[in-house]
């Protein structure tokens, strides 16, 4: 697809290169300061699980252009061990790594639209959308 | 005999070799070829297939190693390199079947003779080469650590770590042990992280931070969050992280002042006497 490239996650400088990815993207569909960083936050999120939870997996970047709004969409896919229990990882404070447990919940507040699917054993697919107001 | 062929005819053999480059050539590698040092670069390889045939060991590997250094420098890709050696053996082959040096006797032995050292120059070549690139890579990679996370005594018990760049699990360990060490060391009463060189502040830096800072008033002195870019800001209230605990200032220069003022310090004008 043309309006999609993709970057795939194996180590920890893949999670710089898909934050690029995405600022690049949204500077050039004309989003400001504060929503590139919310976007290359939410992708540096998104990536991180990935590597952190999946071993490996991959970041789209989508442009969408729907009813004449212009957005952008982040989709992240892997093939790891998956989400027990959704409603858990999506409250604050909730993780299995010792971190801050901000990062899904957090994702869903930097961007507009949010979407989780996710079975045990079958992996995660997670696709936000920011729309460029 | 292979080697008197190429010997003798040289020139025409280099000719006719730019001219197919050109042909089968993409994008990246019409851009090498169009390259002003193609054609120097190119002669050095021909001579180093002189040299490998005609076995003389000891200078063909110094010449090797400089070609590979020289190839990586001008940013040649692998690919193209052993493409341009695939497509010399073959011209070689073709040249010698049409000047009538090869029979049904002799095919197959020469065709095993010029497969064989092009084996093993091409794999001597992408030896070197990925080895010039892995120096290259771990050269970057210490230079990178040196910068990691310095840490700088500004006044009596104020120190400042200005971070720059992407911070990932290594440089945070490295960022924790350097400041605690050196807080230690220099007495620090407060100690400024500076993040305004920091692109991303995810959940995972914030939770480095804060660990940080943790760990630094355990030790008994102040850490101070400096360069906080109104951005960062809101993406940090985004994600919902709690940076309460934690002193935080917007630039670098408030930082200082608060940090004085917890020091017991002032920065005053000299009264100059007329």
């Amino acid at each position: 697809m043309e309006n999609q490239s993709c970057v795939k996650i194996l180590n920890e400088w893949d999670i710089v290169s898909a934050r690029q990815l995405g600022r690049n993207v949204a500077k050039e569909l004309g989003f400001g300061t504060v929503d590139q960083a919310r976007i290359t936050t939410a992708i540096s999120e998104l990536a991180r699980n990935i590597f952190l939870y999946a071993g490996q997996g991959q970041i789209c970047i989508e442009k969408m252009y729907k009813n004449g709004k212009v957005g952008l969409r982040i989709i992240s896919l892997d093939k790891g061990p998956g989400i027990n229990d959704l409603r858990q990882v999506m409250e604050d404070g909730y993780s299995t790594s010792g971190g801050l447990g901000a990062g899904l919940p957090g994702v869903k507040r930097l961007m507009d639209e949010f979407m989780i699917d996710s079975n045990p054993g079958d992996g995660t697919d997670i696709q936000a959308t920011k729309w460029l107001r | 005999m292979t080697l008197n062929y190429i010997r003798s005819n040289r020139q025409a053999i280099f000719e006719e070799w730019v001219q197919r480059l050109k042909e089968q050539s993409d994008e990246t590698v019409s851009n090498v070829i169009l390259d002003q040092n193609f054609s120097t670069t190119s002669t050095e390889l021909i001579n180093l297939a002189i040299l490998k045939i005609s076995g003389s060991t000891e200078e063909y590997t110094t010449r090797l190693e400089d070609f590979s250094d020289k190839i990586v420098r001008l940013g040649w890709p692998l690919r193209f390199v052993v493409n341009t050696l695939d497509v010399f053996g073959d011209l070689v082959y073709e040249g010698m079947e049409k000047d009538g040096l090869v029979d049904s006797k002799n095919q197959v032995k020469v065709m095993h003779d010029i497969n064989h050292w092009m084996k093993a120059m091409i794999s001597e070549i992408i030896n070197d080469y990925t080895s010039t690139w892995e120096r290259t890579i771990s050269n970057q990679k210490m230079a990178l650590q040196e910068l990691s996370a310095p840490l700088i005594p500004v006044f009596d018990g104020i120190t400042v770590m200005p971070l720059v760049g992407t911070i990932d699990t290594d440089r945070a360990k490295q960022i924790m042990e350097n400041l605690l060490q050196g807080a230690v060391k220099h007495r620090s009463e407060v100690v400024l992280i500076d993040i305004t060189g920091v692109p991303v502040v995810d959940t995972m830096v914030a939770h480095h931070i804060i660990q940080a800072a943790g760990a630094v008033r355990l030790i008994g002195a102040t850490c101070m969050i400096v360069g906080i870019r109104s951005e960062i800001a809101q993406t940090i209230v985004s994600l919902g992280i709690d940076l309460s605990r934690v002193i935080t200032k917007n630039t670098l220069k408030s930082g200082v002042e608060a940090a004085l003022e917890i020091t017991n310090c002032k920065i005053v004008p000299l009264e100059v006497k007329k």
